[in-house]
């Protein structure tokens, strides 16, 4: 008889494909993990507990600095909850603007997701395709607003800056290379065989599983549950335009990254209506009051980014800081079904599985 | 030229075949330098960058900086590392990588060792690399690298198998290991080669040497993504680059067997072209296949490690055993 023992094998916090500083203590029988105990942390900010001797707009950049691949989403959702304690009206130039900066992002984001994601699975040459056409978003966004990935872009009623002389042809000239080459990138990556049998089939679990445990985005999608904040709970100005709400079938690695790829070719829908409906003329900046206080109260506002449900609740008591600021993070609640997942399963689908759930630790830890 | 080789030993001869061992060495050395030069080039080619462009005109210097780099920096040896086989895992990888090329044949009359065993020699003296990869991943101490060894143990036995068993057609259509003869046997014409009527063990062949490379999509010993750097990950400094040599004087030696076995060798595509010097075919075949396997980097993902056996065991090996078959079927039909 061999003696046989448990490796105790530490991933993280410095490993390349924890996306971050994330760590994960595995058990291993030989390769076959028995159990897996997330550790995270190692990013917290206290975001939340500065927030409360902020002001409001001061929060903003900090909002930025959650979920840095998806900064606007972050944006968005403080401005806008702000927004609809105190009642305020957006001008829709700055509605529109907001939007667009949205779905650009969303494509942004999800092409991030898709180049380190192919890199974890051990193809190189997608990360730098998908990380040339998200330069030309950051560009794109540098015209906007002078920054690449920390944005403080929008603001209370409205956004700081407005498009400057032929941004918008810009973003629709983009918008037709972007599906041209998502069409590129289907040829080279969705059908290669290596590629299909390393994910199908891994990391699954069924539409109630993802309910108890919370998930959203497309981690809830991808088991067949239509869930989408701007289908489900229209903000913005999304109940204008007509986009699908991609779905998948087994709620498997597979699943979840055809739902991302199809949400990519949805966000460039969306993008080509709002473009052609942009309002020529129009402010930029409701009208505000000189000093931001949300009247005393509660309120829950979610929306729907790149990850999932994105949530903001504010407890006010009438001052311009908030007596509480909580965010609800989707990576970090996306990230609990993890060990689940993980038992039984190989090294290397501990790579495909976390890579699958696509978080972003500066959200996780927040 | 043979004979020149084939004289007793003397202080003279000694000499000359020194001298001779010292060309090869400087001569793949050159080709590690610029093998590597080559491949961050054509992969930045491939993914709109301009790969090493900074060092030396165009670059070129790039990979002899990187090695002055390597020289110069600390010797670290982990402190719970096995000290001796710590040490000893480099030279043992590197030494068998460069012991191959002495039976690879150039052209007609450029060859080291003629030997009759020609391509047993390489499978035989592979097999050690194998061994030091195990040793230098077991030396570490490191959880990382000793999966990383593991793996590629059982990575490199299992292909090795269906790699030795895919070439016996050729050498039945030949009649001798003796890698000369085969390529003697390749005259004439391009589809007299040896990669048309043997292209079933010609693909297991491509597959399997791939994979002994451990290059993408086989890669998996030093598959960062999970092992950070596999079996190497606690080398660094000139131990780290034995490895590194290691890995690029196989791809050396794969591309020049390739060639060799199934390419036809230094045999012109067509006997009217016979006037081109052997040596220049064999490079030109050879640079085509060392660019494929650069490509094949660039391009495709990495299997899991159950799938890398059960594509070694399920598939190549039943395709290279009824190759054998059909090989020999066609011989008793042609006669």
């Amino acid at each position: 008889m061999i003696r046989t023992e448990e490796l105790l094998l530490n991933v993280g916090p410095q490993h390349p494909s924890t996306h971050g500083v994330f760590r994960i203590v595995v058990k291993l029988d030989g390769e076959i993990i028995t159990e897996a105990t997330p550790v995270m942390g190692y990013l917290h900010r206290g975001t939340e507990k500065l927030a409360e001797n902020l002001n409001f707009t001061q929060i903003i950049p900090y909002t930025d600095r959650m979920d840095y691949v998806s900064a606007m989403t972050n944006n968005y959702v403080l401005c806008h909850s702000v927004e609809k304690m105190m009642g305020l009206e957006i001008p829709e130039r700055a509605e529109f603007l907001r939007l667009i900066v949205m779905e650009m992002q969303r494509v942004a984001s999800h092409l991030v997701w898709w180049g380190t994601y192919l890199l974890d699975i051990g193809a190189m040459s997608p990360f730098l395709y998908a990380f040339s056409d998200r330069e030309r978003i950051l560009q794109l966004f540098n015209e906007l607003c002078g920054a690449r990935l920390t944005y403080n872009y929008m603001r209370v009623g409205g956004v700081k800056w407005d498009a400057p002389d032929g941004w918008i042809d810009r973003v629709k000239t983009f918008v037709k290379d972007m599906h041209f080459r998502l069409d590129e990138y289907h040829n080279l990556v969705s059908g290669n065989e290596i590629f299909l049998s390393r994910i199908k089939g891994v990391g699954q679990y069924d539409a109630q599983t993802a309910i108890d445990y919370g998930l959203s985005g497309a981690n809830l999608r991808s088991t067949g549950v239509q869930w989408d904040l701007r289908k489900t709970e229209p903000y913005s100005l999304y109940d204008r335009f007509e986009f699908d709400v991609p779905v998948g079938k087994n709620g498997d690695c597979y699943d979840r990254y055809l739902c991302r790829m199809e949400e990519i070719t949805q966000s460039l829908r969306i993008l080509d209506q709002a473009l052609e409906q942009f309002p020529g003329e129009g402010d930029t900046m409701g009208k505000v009051p000189r000093a931001i206080r949300p009247p005393a109260g509660e309120i829950y506002v979610r929306i729907e980014s790149p990850r999932g449900e994105i949530g903001c609740h504010i407890v006010s008591k009438g001052k311009a800081e908030p007596y509480r600021l909580k965010f609800r993070r989707p990576s970090f609640v996306n990230l609990q079904i993890l060990p689940k997942l993980l038992v039984g399963e190989s090294m290397t689908n501990l790579v495909t599985i976390l890579g699958g759930i696509d978080i972003v630790l500066g959200e996780v830890d927040c | 030229m043979q004979h020149f080789w084939d004289q007793p030993l003397s202080w003279g001869t000694a000499a000359i075949f020194a001298a001779g061992a010292v060309g090869v060495l400087a001569f793949v050395l050159f080709f590690v330098t610029y093998a590597i030069y080559f491949e961050r080039k054509v992969i930045g080619w491939m993914q709109y960058r301009k790969g090493p462009n900074r060092t030396g005109p165009l670059g070129l210097l790039q990979s002899v900086a990187d090695v002055a780099k390597l020289l110069l920096k600390e010797d670290t040896i982990p402190k719970k590392a096995d000290k001796g086989l710590f040490v000893l895992a480099p030279v043992l990888a590197f030494v068998p990588s460069f012991a191959v090329l002495a039976m690879i044949p150039y052209s007609m009359n450029l060859q080291f060792a003629d030997l009759n065993v020609g391509f047993l020699y390489y499978i035989a003296l592979s097999g050690i690399t194998t061994i030091a990869i195990v040793v230098g991943g077991w030396a570490s101490n490191n959880k990382y690298a000793l999966l990383g060894g593991m793996r590629s143990a059982a990575q490199m036995i299992s292909y090795e198998v269906p790699l030795v068993i895919s070439v016996v057609g050729c050498v039945m259509l030949s009649g001798s290991l003796n890698l000369r003869e085969i390529v003697e046997s390749q005259a004439g014409y391009f589809w007299q080669w040896n990669f048309i009527p043997q292209i079933i063990g010609f693909a297991v062949f491509l597959v399997a040497a791939v994979s002994e490379l451990n290059r993408t999509p086989f890669d998996l010993p030093e598959a960062e993504s999970e092992l950070v750097a596999g079996y190497h990950v606690e080398y660094s400094g000139f131990r780290f680059a034995f490895f590194m040599l290691t890995e690029y004087v196989y791809v050396y030696a794969i591309a020049a067997l390739t060639t060799l076995l199934f390419l036809g060798g230094w045999n012109a595509p067509a006997p009217q072209l016979d006037f081109i010097p052997g040596i220049l075919w064999f490079f030109v075949k050879f640079a085509f296949i060392v660019f494929s396997l650069f490509w094949i980097r660039a391009t495709f993902p990495r299997l899991r490690v159950d799938q890398l056996m059960g594509l070694a065991w399920k598939v190549l090996l039943p395709l290279a055993i009824l190759n054998i078959f059909l090989t020999a079927i066609g011989i008793e039909l042609m006669r």
